[in-house]
């Protein structure tokens, strides 16, 4: 069984997870630019952070096998800082050639504010603009619905192409709305609080695996790469086929991420001897 | 699609576990300094025990609750 790991926060964890991921049939991590847990003050942080993870951080990968891809984007925390965002943005483009980088990515809302809005709304406008993928975030529990709503709503404003963007985070209150809309839907998977591995193996069956994706949550906090191959083992205990694991756990991500040629990992089909 | 008895066969046990948690954890609100003061999150808990055992809920238990929890949308 192979994996596409497709959002994970390398550097917000040690390499035993590389090593442990690629035993386990990882074969591939995008990470996208997320909060790093504190709020930073300057522009050139972020650009070291961008640098960080579309340079060092694919080394990193590679020494377990594992092909490592990224996004740049002011995240939705920081996106409160308007004045910050800007300088940060502007400087995003000379990423997108990068031989590593995705896309536009994880922007959105975080509490659903009006600053949040503008950020997200001109991140959104350079990645159509740029042709970028993009990568939405949406909010954790309680804000989580509207959110997503109001995500939504600036899609539609702005006539993203639903092929080209994933949002991110949907539970069983919003996915639905997503996959309506023509979006990609991404399950993110935690060991406690929030989306399980076995709801999401769950979700994975009324609404058909198409653009649906899964994730575990790795970063600083609790979470667990391995919270992957658990709904895959969930999934499979349901009874569905080697086939059907592959097509959401690999190639739904190299689906999505292939549609950037830079994304070379293609999709798999079993073929019995 | 598996049938009911095999769904309960495999998650009886960690639903049960899951169930004993949230009374413990009750459980211990009850004893707490000041229990029985209003609290909205004891109330959304209570209203989101009661989805659970709707007999009129069918398939949808986990949105509903998910919504109960969620800030208004307008």
């Amino acid at each position: 069984m192979y994996y596409i790991q497709p959002h994970y926060h390398g550097i917000a964890r040690t390499t035993d997870d590389y090593e442990r991921m690629a035993q386990a049939g990882v074969v591939a991590v995008a990470e996208p630019a997320f909060w790093a847990g504190f709020d930073r003050h300057y522009p050139g942080t972020f650009i070291d952070y961008f640098r960080q993870i579309s340079e060092f951080e694919p080394t990193r990968a590679a020494q377990y096998g594992i092909r490592h891809y990224c996004w740049v984007a002011m995240n939705p925390k920081e996106a409160e800082d308007v004045t910050l965002s800007r300088e940060v943005i502007a400087q995003m483009p000379q990423f997108f050639d990068r031989p590593t980088v995705m896309g536009v990515g994880e922007i959105g809302f975080n509490r659903n504010t009006r600053n949040e809005q503008t950020i997200f709304r001109e991140q959104l406008e350079l990645a159509i603009k740029h042709h970028q993928l993009v990568l939405i975030h949406t909010p954790h529990l309680k804000d989580k619905l509207k959110g997503t709503k109001m995500t939504l709503d600036l899609l539609r404003e702005l006539r993203a192409d639903p092929a080209r963007v994933w949002i991110d985070h949907v539970e069983e209150h919003t996915i639905r709305a997503v996959l309506d809309a023509g979006f990609w839907a991404g399950m993110t998977l935690y060991p406690q609080t929030k989306m399980s591995p076995r709801r999401a193996a769950f979700l994975l069956e009324p609404y058909g695996t198409d653009r649906q994706l899964v994730n575990s949550s790795t970063d600083w906090g609790p979470s667990s790469p391995f919270t992957l191959q658990e709904c895959a083992m969930e999934y499979r205990r349901r009874g569905h086929s080697e086939q059907e694991l592959l097509d959401v756990f690999h190639n739904n991500p190299a689906r999505f991420m292939g549609q950037n040629s830079k994304f070379t990992i293609r999709p798999l089909r079993l073929v019995e001897q | 699609m598996a049938d009911q008895t095999t769904v309960l066969n495999q998650c009886f046990l960690d639903c049960r576990c899951m169930i004993l948690e949230i009374a413990a954890a009750l459980d211990r609100v009850d004893r707490a300094k000041n229990a029985g003061k209003e609290d909205m999150r004891l109330t959304q808990l209570h209203q989101a025990i009661r989805v659970l055992i709707d007999p009129s809920v069918k398939e949808d238990r986990s949105g509903r609750i998910l919504t109960m929890f969620s800030d208004p949308i307008d």
